[in-house]
């Protein structure tokens, strides 16, 4: 059995959680093995659909008071519980920022290693491989778990959904026997950056700006692109972050956020070696850069040399057109 | 406060990674070495809650000797103590062995610590494993990706990064913090710093005497192979007017890329 960990903010279940679950199944599927769902919380109700459809034989429902806030003690607890019942082969979910602060918790509670942030599964003589991004992204790390169950993270926006299934099965419901006791980190509050809804580990465009956008105010132009595209976000360089033009979390590359949308649209981004490791791994490339001997070129599929302050305004009425037909 | 910093020596995050060829490492020739860069700000946040609260900074380092450098840098910068845990082995990529070295040294000779600090993630592993290994391990609270940390008393605020937002999060010490950038900026070593750093004695415990068993210390991740990424070959490379620019990127990424 795959046990997949399925996160959900405010109400809603993540894209990242459902494509672990198809991968999952995946797997599964190759393996002989069952997939089962499992939920912290009591939001949920109407969403079980989507996880049917990804691929869940069973969906179980962790409910208590106090569990719909995120607290990486209490979450940690009560899948322990689970795990130590179910004894499942492997554990996964994904490196979303819950997973990646809950699954090396859960794995340090459960005295096993960890798979973190994989890109690419396999099955390899009737196990497990897990392939992951070492040195930012400048190479590549294949391993196997020794110990189990096998708990993994999987990075978001790499692995894609299936085709939806129908059919359904079983929901079960467990109440919290043995409440957590022990010291807890608790989420007060969950303050929202203004206007950024999507982080550019979720978007599925990321429009990243540069050196070149030479100031805090141009960055407005990339929001502008923003509010066309649909599930988008502003990127930045490290030297633009540096700069003070906009807030580290939207920073690209290595001492930033890896990222792999299915567009990256980079404008005066030169492509340092250290932002070309956060986003070389995104499905399409397009820079707008002065500099023709821009790195970033290296790694674009449409290179446009030019001036970004003369493009990015017929940009957006062309992309208006496109989008609205 | 007692304040322990973990930090450890990677390869310059500047420097080009070439794997060896056996597949399992990377040829460390050639490469310069520095403190993993989060690690830098747990540092910085730690001096700057001492010379707030008064206490102790440690930082301590698991690896081989070379590891001394880095934990002279961070007395240079005004760590009270450094340790380092000599451990031979190469990269293992396993977080849980090197969290639980770290727990045990903090259970035998840090029973009293206030506060573990460390970077969000290293630079090379790229796990962002041991923190909440050691936090899990020790049964203390963690916050991760931390953007922003106040102490009064026994209490914490921490505010940590998330998806598009920052959660602010309230904690009890002890407790294990992990350092994101944005968090400070690290000050540079005064030259009295480094000349004091030079001539502190930093101890040594190796690894095998913190009383692991042999099982514990053996790697519960197996290599199958270290390999360059896949190279991405660049694509065409057009010089238009801006509205035919414009229009091209429109055409590529609806007819070529289908991305629109």
């Amino acid at each position: 059995m795959i046990l997949v960990f399925i996160e959900y903010r405010e109400g809603k279940i993540k894209k990242s959680s459902l494509e672990v679950l198809a991968e999952a199944k995946r797997l599964a599927d190759e393996l002989g093995w069952e997939v089962v769902a499992a939920l912290i919380g009591s939001e949920l109700q109407e969403q079980t659909a989507a996880l049917w459809g990804q691929g869940a034989k069973k969906i179980i429902q962790i409910k208590g008071d106090g569990l719909d806030q995120y607290s990486a003690e209490k979450y940690t607890h009560y899948l322990e519980e689970l795990i130590q019942e179910l004894r499942p082969e492997a554990v996964f979910m994904a490196a979303s920022a819950m997973g990646r602060d809950l699954a090396p918790r859960l794995a340090g509670k459960l005295k096993v290693a960890l798979a973190s942030d994989c890109t690419q599964l396999k099955v390899l003589n009737g196990e497990l491989v897990f392939i992951r991004p070492v040195y930012a992204g400048k190479a590549l790390l294949t391993l196997k778990l020794k110990t189990r169950p096998q708990l993994a993270t999987l990075r978001p926006n790499i692995f894609p959904l299936s085709e939806p299934q129908s059919g359904e099965g079983e929901v079960i419901e467990r109440r919290i026997a043995n409440p957590y006791s022990g010291p807890v980190a608790g989420v007060e509050e969950i303050i929202r950056e203004e206007g950024a809804e999507l982080d550019v580990t979720e978007a599925e465009v990321v429009v990243s700006g540069g050196r070149g956008m030479k100031g805090a105010e141009n960055f407005s132009l990339l929001r502008e692109l923003c509010a066309i595209i649909p599930r988008s976000a502003v990127g930045a360089s490290r030297s633009a972050v540096d700069s003070g033009w906009i807030g580290h979390q939207h920073q690209v590359g290595q001492t930033g956020k890896t990222v792999c949308p299915n567009l990256y649209l980079a404008f005066g981004v030169s492509g340092a070696i250290q932002h070309l490791a956060g986003m070389s791994g995104s499905k399409v490339i397009v820079a707008v850069n002065k500099d023709p001997e821009a790195p970033i070129f290296k790694v674009a599929d449409l290179g446009v040399v030019g001036d970004l302050f003369q493009i990015i305004p017929p940009l957006k009425e062309e992309l208006r057109k496109a989008l609205s037909e | 406060m007692n304040i322990l910093v973990l930090v450890k020596r990677v390869p310059d995050t500047e420097s080009k990674i070439r794997v060896a060829p056996d597949n399992r490492g990377i040829v460390e020739e050639g490469l310069n070495f520095i403190i993993s860069p989060y690690d830098e700000f747990a540092v910085e946040e730690a001096l700057r809650l001492r010379e707030a609260k008064g206490g102790k900074v440690t930082v301590i380092s698991v690896g081989r000797e070379e590891a001394l450098l880095i934990l002279r840098k961070c007395l240079a910068m005004g760590a009270d103590e450094a340790l380092l845990v000599k451990d031979n082995n190469p990269e293992t990529f396993d977080g849980l062995r090197t969290a639980r070295a770290i727990a045990s040294l903090v259970e035998q000779k840090f029973p009293d610590f206030d506060l573990l600090l460390f970077g969000k993630q290293s630079f090379g592993s790229d796990n962002a494993q041991v923190p909440a290994m050691v936090a899990a391990l020790l049964g203390v609270p963690q916050v991760n990706v931390v953007v922003k940390l106040t102490i009064e008393g026994r209490e914490g605020v921490a505010y940590r990064e998330i998806e598009g937002a920052q959660e602010k999060v309230v904690f009890s010490l002890p407790a294990v913090i992990s350092a994101q950038k944005g968090l400070n900026e690290p000050r540079y070593e005064t030259l009295k710093g480094i000349m004091a750093a030079k001539r502190k004695e930093i101890p040594m415990i190796p690894i095998e005497e913190l009383g692991l068993k042999a099982e514990d210390l053996a790697p519960a991740v197996e290599i199958l192979g270290l390999e360059p990424p896949p190279t991405k070959s660049a694509g065409r490379l057009v010089q238009l007017p801006p509205e035919e620019a414009a229009k091209e990127i429109v055409r590529f990424l609806r007819e070529e890329a289908k991305v629109l």
